[in-house]
């Protein structure tokens, strides 16, 4: 049956997940580059392929036909398993991400891959693997930057770790499910982000410094740091973790719709709109998030560290806190 | 916090508005400044006689020593330029020259000039020697005048845009000029400093 666990639809699914998203992380490298062309009054790229469309590609060519250059005195295991686990875990939180569902010929298809009944719990944990890629990757190289930015990264990491967990409690709390289509099922009518927008503005800060990306890009950190935790690392290797970087943000957006915009229902949700199938409802509200991210990175600087550090156990940690205690008592109360 | 955050915000969501300042450089071209120094320029009198006079102050003045002059005398029925002699070759190393413009400071008939032109890469070193062809002026009454030298510096007009015509295009005249001088006797570029008998020529891709 359609939609069922048949592996042979599975593997499809997953297949179609793969190409999609390293399709994804390609353009967004480019929209990337477009954008921020854009706001410092520059075309971007525009010789490669009609209006640079093909530069992704060249992009990879290039990176795969780089030489290997590796530190002679890196751990060897750890310098591989660095890269390998920042593309996999960011490949792998996206299993299940709800799409949405459509009904052909009479079967639901849903389109995420596994449907798991505790499944933000599964991305938290998931993503939350990444920061060892960078931390093993920093840690491997044996050089003074990458081994500063790969402290950095986890400490960055561990406390903004603890902002996104609190800001999505509060909606859990409201769906009473972990289940993300449970969740997304919850919004019909009124999005989370009406109900929970400190939560959401929480979320969405505390991923720009999951992704590291700026104002938060400490790990990175050009000017202090090189390139931070992937200082040593070159061709494809150095792509994995770029990859992985950049999965990761379609992969906080996702989160952020999936739970705060209403996932794949539609934004007026009546009749003439909801012709439109739910993943292109869905992609759309992941793609202006997307938009958001690489606008803030192009106007923002970055923060100090110490900064950092306040803001997130000083500032968003009791924000989360209080938001928690403050819907728990009005659902406490109503029900 | 907040306001400045909108602030920025919307400053740089109102600059993605608005128009690139990008010159998209092969297709677009800003004009260079008129006292610009790009590769020289030999310049002709109203009449079409060379102002060059072959004195060779040019290559005296010039600190690198890219420039190399022979003169020749003027056929007093038939001249080239106003002066006893002219000059006969006329060749720069731009490899060499650093566009200082002392030439030109240098110059009693104001001959050599520092022009605008500045797409000067080449594929074959050789080339990178510019000789009297290209470097000088042209005239628009040259083909009636009939004049010697006019087969030769044919309709430079120093953008280095010319289309690729051997009879308007110097860098073509001179290839055609080039391949039929007898390189066993003629001056060449051997006297710049340049060893002819190592290999000059590298074509792209080669591995040097």
């Amino acid at each position: 049956m359609i939609g069922g666990d048949d592996w042979k639809v599975l593997l499809l699914k997953c297949l179609v997940l793969v190409v999609f998203l390293l399709t994804a992380f390609a353009y967004l490298t480019l929209a990337e580059r477009k954008i921020s062309a854009r706001i410092q009054l520059r075309y971007g790229p525009n010789r490669v392929g009609p209006f640079g469309l093909l530069q992704p590609a060249a992009d990879g060519l290039k990176l795969f036909f780089k030489e290997n250059i590796a530190p002679a005195e890196r751990d060897k295991l750890l310098y591989l398993i660095g890269p390998s686990l920042a593309g996999g875990a960011a490949l792998l939180a996206y299993a299940v991400i709800p799409w949405g569902t459509n009904n052909f010929f009479g079967y639901d298809f849903h389109w995420d891959i596994a449907h798991v009944n505790v499944g933000l719990l599964f991305i938290l944990g998931i993503t939350s693997l990444g920061v060892y890629s960078l931390f093993l990757g920093g840690f491997a190289s044996n050089s003074k930057y990458s081994l500063l930015g790969g402290l950095r990264s986890s400490a960055q990491l561990i406390s903004y770790e603890m902002a996104v967990s609190f800001a999505l409690i509060g909606v859990v709390i409201l769906a009473g499910s972990l289940d993300l289509e449970q969740i997304v099922g919850a919004q019909h009518g009124l999005w989370f982000v009406v109900l929970q927008p400190l939560a959401f503005i929480l979320y969405f800060t505390a991923a720009f410094a999951e992704t590291n990306r700026l104002p938060f890009d400490l790990p990175e950190a050009e000017t202090e740091l090189i390139a931070g935790y992937h200082t040593e690392y070159s061709s494809m290797r150095f792509g994995l973790y770029f990859l992985g970087e950049y999965i990761n943000m379609v992969t906080v957006c996702s989160i952020a719709t999936a739970l705060f915009l209403g996932g794949s229902l539609p934004f007026p949700p009546f009749h003439p709109f909801d012709w439109i199938p739910g993943p292109v409802w869905f992609l759309g509200k992941v793609a202006v998030l997307l938009f958001v991210m690489i606008w803030v990175r192009w106007t923002l600087p970055r923060l100090r560290y110490d900064r950092l550090m306040n803001f997130g156990w000083k500032v968003l940690l009791p924000i989360g806190l209080v938001n928690i205690v403050v819907t728990g008592a009005v659902v406490a109360i109503r029900a | 916090m907040i306001k400045e955050l909108v602030q920025g915000l919307t400053f740089t969501l109102r600059k993605m508005g608005s128009k690139p300042i990008t010159v998209q450089y092969p297709e677009e071209q800003k004009p260079v400044t008129p006292r610009h120094r790009g590769r020289h320029i030999l310049h002709r009198y109203d009449n079409g006689l060379e102002r060059c006079i072959g004195c060779e102050l040019c290559a005296a003045a010039c600190p690198v020593g890219c420039i190399y002059v022979l003169a020749a005398e003027n056929d007093p029925n038939n001249p080239i330029s106003p002066g006893e002699r002219y000059a006969e070759r006329y060749e720069i190393n731009l490899m060499r020259c650093i566009y200082c413009g002392y030439c030109a400071e240098a110059c009693p008939t104001e001959a050599i000039t520092l022009g605008p032109r500045f797409e000067l890469a080449e594929y074959r070193r050789e080339r990178t020697v510019v000789t009297k062809a290209e470097l000088l002026e042209s005239w628009p009454g040259m083909h009636t005048a009939g004049l010697p030298v006019s087969a030769v510096g044919a309709g430079a007009d120093q953008t280095g845009r010319e289309e690729l015509d051997p009879g308007v295009n110097p860098r073509a005249a001179w290839a055609a000029e080039e391949s039929k001088v007898d390189r066993e006797t003629a001056p060449h570029p051997g006297e710049l400093g340049i060893p002819v008998d190592v290999p000059t020529v590298i074509e792209p891709g080669a591995t040097p």
